[in-house]
C-alpha cells in the first residue's frame, strides 16, 4: 500500500530526568509496567502475545489484547494493540538519552510502520494536518 | 475513555487522508468552501482524472459532497466524518498523557 508512509498518527513526547535503564524497566517488567499501565502478562520477547486488563466499563470489557513486534533493548519497543476485536493499532515506544535523562516518544498508527525514507516527509505533513484539523472542526461546532 | 473508539469508524478517514494530495484538496474545501472540479485542479497542480480520483476516495469516506450544475461538479468539504479522527486524537491523547504522569511518579519511587 503505497499510502501506508503518512498513517502514523498520534506523537507524545515526555522528557524524564531519568536514566534510560531505569525508564527501560518500567516500560518492560511486568510488575513496574503494571504500577502506570494496567495489569499484564507482558514479556520483552517479540512474538509475545499478552493482556492489558483494566477495570471493565460500560463499552469496554477492559481488555487490550496486544503482541510485542519489536524488541531493541533500552530503545525502541513496539506492540500491536487492540481493543474490542478491532485487528489492532500499533504503539511504539522509543527511548533517546538526553543530558538530562531520557525522552520517551510514544507514537499510535493505525497501520502497520513504514520504515521507507519517504516516511519523515509525510509524517510531518500528516502531523500539520492534525494541528489543522482541531481548528476545522471548532469553527464547524 | 478512550479505547473504545472503534477502529472501523476511523479507518476510511484515515486511509483517504493519508496521502498528501487529497489531504491538500481536502484542506483547500475547508478554507474556500465550495469548489469546483476545475478550480481544484488549478489548485493541486496535477491532472484533472489525477484530482477526480482523489475526490472519489474522499467522498466515499464521506468527507466531501458534490453537487452538479451544468457541466461543472461542484465539491465541498463535509467535516462532520471528521469526528470520529477527532474523537480518536482527544481521547488517546489523554489517555496517554495520564499514563506518562503514573510513569513519572513511578519512577520517582523506584530505585536509581
Amino acid at each position: 500500500m503505497t499510502d501506508s508512509a503518512s498513517t502514523r498518527t498520534l506523537v507524545l513526547e515526555r522528557d524524564l530526568p531519568h536514566p534510560q535503564e531505569k525508564v527501560w524497566r518500567a516500560l518492560t517488567e511486568g510488575p513496574l509496567l503494571a504500577q502506570w499501565m494496567m495489569n499484564n502478562d507482558f514479556q520483552p520477547v517479540v512474538g509475545h502475545s499478552f493482556t492489558f486488563r483494566a477495570t471493565p466499563m460500560p463499552n469496554w470489557n477492559g481488555i487490550v489484547e496486544c503482541q510485542v513486534l519489536l524488541v531493541e533493548p533500552q530503545q525502541k519497543l513496539s506492540y500491536r494493540w487492540g481493543v474490542g476485536g478491532a485487528d489492532g493499532w500499533i504503539v511504539t515506544l522509543t527511548l533517546t538519552p538526553t543530558a538530562s535523562g531520557t525522552q520517551l516518544r510514544m507514537e499510535q498508527s493505525g497501520f502497520l510502520p513504514d520504515q521507507t525514507p519517504a516516511y519523515q516527509g509525510a509524517n510531518y505533513g500528516w502531523q500539520k494536518f492534525l494541528g489543522n484539523l482541531e481548528r476545522v472542526v471548532a469553527e464547524v461546532n | 475513555m478512550v479505547l473504545f473508539v472503534k477502529r472501523a469508524s476511523v479507518n476510511p478517514v484515515f486511509r483517504a487522508l493519508a496521502d498528501p494530495t487529497r489531504r491538500a484538496i481536502f484542506e483547500q474545501l475547508t478554507r474556500q468552501g465550495e469548489q469546483t472540479v476545475h478550480a481544484l485542479t488549478h489548485f493541486a497542480g496535477v491532472s484533472q482524472p489525477a484530482v477526480s480520483k482523489h475526490l472519489t476516495v474522499l467522498k466515499r469516506a464521506r468527507l466531501v459532497r458534490h453537487r452538479r450544475q451544468g457541466r461543472e461538479t461542484h465539491y465541498r468539504a463535509h467535516v462532520d466524518a471528521l469526528a470520529p479522527v477527532a474523537d480518536w486524537l482527544t481521547q488517546y491523547g489523554a489517555f496517554w498523557r495520564e499514563r506518562f504522569d503514573q510513569l513519572e511518579d513511578l519512577l520517582k519511587r523506584m530505585d536509581p
